[in-house]
């Protein structure tokens, strides 16, 4: 083996460079400026994102262990690009609130880990070095729901976090033991030979999605997620919406339409039933909301019920249109957590209510979160509209146009509950609405970015042939 | 820069440098200057395409297609024929009436206009494509802005109604969408690519099945906006909460919107589906039509008399269209048009009556000929025009109408007709007892003797609007022709 083979891995050994950087860097900060951490780290995170978009061939390491393509590679970048974006929104939380109680390294440390985790898990090419991402990703996660140790509450999320992922890994394990049983392999290469449905293989994959269905809250295994949300950190909830669902569905998707795909004819009626509830159960909990956070958990439950018409498809069309709709959901959520995060941060605020009058005391914020809310929403010209269009034309494409009638009522659905805070915030009227304020440049960057990709990435066509082309490798 | 893509940029750019304005006065004049700027194109636009149609005879003209999402073959693509000219150059007139109308908006003007003009950019877009996503997506766009539109400025169950008008068209751009996924999956019938463009679509044969299925879901997505009974709901509440200019260009454009669809997308790409279906949604547009009127005769704010009024026209836009024959397929052309200036005139009567007296209530009203002499007048001039006096655009509307619908001889197309003929008369009775009521008579309340006088801005929306009215009842045969002549890929397809 050539040392040199080692560069594929270049995303996960950078990252762990950067984690250690960071742990020692804090040594060497001055105990009055520790704040300079959160700098650091920013920076040393916006180097390895730029390094990401190197060129990097198509290979595998350690015997098929890891393995490396453009798709993979890129759904890498944008993972980095959203915990960068991330990164930026939660710097004066972090300044504010955890550095100087000298937590700092520790947010970084299991951020990142929980991150390679997922480089980890969606670059796996066998079930072990899978399960290994998936709890990597998902442990740190648990310490991270609970970081705000003062908040009952939080350490609440943290322990429900860690008791329901636990039980999901542990089915996800005895899924894979399933289909271990079955297959006499744990390579995902060996099992598309020899995979056939007799029932053992299908226990053994409904066991294994059951597993990362958790993850992606899909309805019924979706009851940790507003709990969660609600007590956690709001930088740890963006990053369970957005960043921790868009790895599971990437994996889900790339086991489903390669090993899996002999089951298809099993799975499309599973796809289509959880696919049917997921929208359902979420919009119709979302309406009802109160809190923000509670609000976006149901509103991004209802959302992963729309990808999932896309992975019904079983198509290139499907990945395609997948990749393109959780990048565009990315920038979106991120965009929307932001500001919650940004009016929680100043006010302490976090009911719908509070935002009344909202646009007349601070019009910029809250134009952000209109544009984040129809980006959601599906409404154009913002980028969610052709997401959602694209989704739907791909179910189309195989003939499901019942799915995709009931998923556009759901769409209107959706509407109706983000059309509530659009209301508050430029329709209601409020004696002492959130006083107008300024956010520090870290949090007005970390918005720009998010907006820049809400407006630009749906009209910008060339990314989703982009996209088409790297998912060629799914035909 | 192409003739047509004009329409879209030349908004787009008064919006943003509308982000820039500050206060009232800057927003109203960037406003007023876009506005009158798309008034010329349009105007060149008619005589451009007058002298291209001497020399080209294709459906559209101007076209012009660019790739955009390559791999769905979703182009840009544009491209106008008579009948798409006629309904750009309408909205532009209502645009800047709207402007003008809305001169001293009170609250937050720079928003009011920014979501004024994103309406009137979708309305042209839409107008001007020929392919279907992005005249869905254009659809959308002119949507959505009415939530804040009636949501910040309106009034009454303002939240409500903004509510309710969002969702249920909104829910019908839900259902078009499966019929739009319908069509592109079956523009390959010939053997051909998919394609979302529908000159393309027009040319292939879709299957009788798929035509079937997915015509009413194509139809009832547009005709929801085109007010079709029972989805009518959202109208009335609408248009009684919204500001003045946005009703004028809600009921005046916006609705237009469904009736062209119907026309150019579900009669057009699904026509064995029109001629399959045609006699159940001709029975609800006739009961719309009915409805609407008798509806109108019920109500007594100004407001929800002509949003009835505007659901039993637009009911015979729909009628007119269903009844598959040329002379009222021109006619309902001709209606829309009409409609749309008579009855964004009376929205703007109606709120300058309002702004005036605080109320819309009838029975408050009267003897307002002697104090506002000209809005009176005007008022008059309309309700005639609305009821179908000839030498007004509404006569010579309703006219092709009615003689196109009664050469269907059966029976039942026969009653039909005479059932939404009969509306011309209830419209009589509830547009002359309106006039009575509030114009004539003795001046019921003292406060309304020294009102305030009709400001220049307004006499100019008028005035915009009721040149094309009479032009259009006066010398309506170079229009008719326009329309006639685009008319004519229709009927290949379904006559």
């Amino acid at each position: 083996m050539n040392f040199s083979n080692f560069l594929l891995m270049r995303h996960e050994i950078l990252l762990l460079a950067i984690t250690l950087l960071l742990l020692i860097g804090e040594i060497f900060i001055h105990k009055n400026k520790k704040g300079s951490l959160v700098h650091l780290a920013i920076f040393l995170f916006g180097i390895h994102t730029a390094v990401g978009f190197l060129q990097i061939e198509e290979s595998s390491l350690f015997g098929g262990m890891f393995r490396t393509n453009n798709m993979i590679h890129f759904f890498k970048n944008v993972l980095n690009i959203g915990v960068f974006i991330l990164l930026l929104q939660s710097a004066d939380w972090l300044q504010e609130k955890i550095v100087n109680q000298n937590r700092g390294t520790e947010f970084f440390i299991l951020l990142f880990s929980s991150l390679l985790g997922m480089y980890f898990m969606i670059s796996s090419g066998d079930f072990l070095m899978f399960y290994i991402g998936l709890e990597l990703s998902t442990l740190p996660v648990a310490a991270l729901a609970a970081f705000e140790v003062s908040k009952r509450i939080s350490s609440e999320a943290g322990i429900k976090l860690i008791l329901s992922a636990a039980l999901a890994s542990g089915v996800s394990l005895f899924g894979i033991s399933l289909l271990y049983a079955t297959s006499g392999s744990i390579f995902f290469s060996d099992i598309i030979e020899v995979i056939s449905s007799n029932d053992l293989t299908i226990l053994g994959f409904i066991l294994f999605f059951t597993g990362l269905a958790f993850k992606i809250s899909l309805v019924p295994f979706h009851f940790w997620t507003a709990d969660v949300y609600e007590g956690a950190p709001i930088s740890v909830a963006s990053y369970l919406s957005v960043i921790s669902k868009g790895a599971a569905v990437f994996i889900l998707m790339i086991l489903m339409f390669t090993i899996f795909k002999p089951l298809m004819h099993v799975w499309e009626n599973m796809v289509y039933v959880i696919a049917l509830t997921t929208m359902f159960i979420g919009n119709l909990f979302a309406l009802r909301q109160k809190n923000m956070k509670r609000f976006l958990a149901f509103s991004s439950i209802a959302q992963a019920g729309f990808i999932l018409l896309g992975l019904i498809t079983g198509s290139q069309l499907g990945v395609a249109t997948i990749v393109y709709f959780v990048l565009i959901y990315i920038f979106s959520n991120l965009a929307a957590f932001g500001v919650v995060q940004a009016i929680s941060l100043k006010t302490g605020k976090e009911n719908m209510d509070d935002y009344n009058g909202l646009y007349r005391t601070n019009p910029k914020l809250s134009l952000v979160m209109m544009l984040a809310l129809f980006s959601l929403a599906g409404i154009p010209p913002v980028a969610g509209f052709f997401g959602k269009f694209f989704l739907f034309t791909a179910a189309a494409s195989k003939g499901y146009y019942l799915l995709v009638f009931l998923a556009v009522v759901n769409v209107t659905i959706s509407l109706y509950y983000y059309l509530l805070v659009i209301r508050a915030m430029f329709i209601r009227k409020n004696e002492n609405s959130i006083p107008f304020f300024n956010n520090k440049i870290y949090m007005r960057l970390g918005l720009l970015i998010s907006v820049i990709g809400i407006l630009v990435l749906g009209l910008y066509s060339p990314l989703y042939d982009y996209i088409y082309e790297l998912s060629s490798v799914f035909n | 820069m192409d003739i047509l893509s004009l329409f879209v940029v030349v908004p787009v750019l008064t919006i943003i440098a509308l982000f820039f304005t500050k206060g009232l006065k800057q927003a109203r004049l960037v406003s007023m200057v876009g506005s009158i700027f798309q008034l010329g194109m349009a105007i060149n636009l008619v005589f451009a395409y007058f002298k291209e149609r001497a020399i080209n005879d294709s459906i559209m003209v101007f076209t012009k297609n660019y790739v955009w999402f390559k791999h769905f073959n979703i182009h840009y693509a544009t491209g106008v024929d008579g009948i798409s000219v006629a309904l750009i150059t309408l909205t532009t007139i209502v645009v800047l009436a709207g402007v003008f109308i809305s001169w001293k908006i009170p609250d937050l003007p720079k928003e009011f206009f920014i979501s004024l003009l994103v309406l009137a950019t979708g309305v042209y877009g839409f107008f001007i494509s020929i392919d279907l996503f992005t005249m869905f997506l254009f659809y959308e766009i002119a949507v959505i802005p009415m939530y804040l539109l009636i949501g910040i400025w309106g009034s009454g169950p303002k939240e409500y109604s903004a509510m309710k008008l969002t969702l249920m068209l909104m829910g019908a751009s839900a259902v078009l969408m499966v019929g739009i996924f319908g069509i592109y999956f079956n523009s390959n019938a010939d053997g051909g690519p998919l394609t979302f463009n529908i000159l393309e679509i027009a040319q292939v044969n879709i299957p009788f099945e798929a035509q079937k299925l997915f015509f009413p879901l194509t139809f009832i997505g547009f005709a929801v906006l085109g007010a079709l009974f029972p989805f009518h709901t959202w109208s009335p509440d609408g248009h009684a909460s919204a500001p003045t200019a946005v009703s004028m260009l809600h009921a005046g454009v916006l609705m237009k919107l469904g009736g062209y669809g119907v026309f150019r997308v579900a009669m057009f790409l699904l026509p064995a589906g029109a001629v399959h279906w045609s006699w159940f949604f001709i029975i609800l547009a006739a009961i719309g039509v009915v409805y609407g009127a008798f509806g109108a005769i019920r109500q007594t704010d100004l407001k929800y008399i002509n949003a009835y009024a505007s659901v039993s026209h637009l009911g015979l836009v729909l009628f007119a269209l269903l009844t598959l024959n040329k002379i009222a397929w021109n006619g309902a052309i001709l209606q829309s048009l009409s409609h749309g200036l008579l009855t964004a005139m009376f929205f703007a009567l109606i709120g300058m009556v309002y702004g005036r007296t605080h109320t819309r209530d009838i029975k408050k009203l009267g003897g307002l000929m002697k104090v506002l002499p000209f809005i009176g007048a005007i008022y008059v001039i309309t309700g005639l025009a609305y009821l179908g006096l000839p030498g007004f655009s509404g006569f010579v509307a309703e006219m092709n109408i009615f003689v196109g619908a009664f050469e269907n001889t059966d029976i039942f197309h026969r009653v039909l007709t005479v059932l939404a003929v009969s509306s011309i008369v209830i419209t009589a009775v509830y547009i002359l007892r309106l006039v009575g009521k509030i114009m004539m008579g003795p001046l019921v309340n003292d406060d309304f003797k020294d009102l305030p006088k009709v400001t220049w801005y307004e006499k100019t929306g008028i005035l915009l609007l009721l040149i094309p009215i009479i032009g259009m009842g006066v010398a309506p045969l170079w229009l008719s022709d326009m329309i006639l002549e685009s008319i004519q890929p229709f009927i290949q397809g379904i006559l």
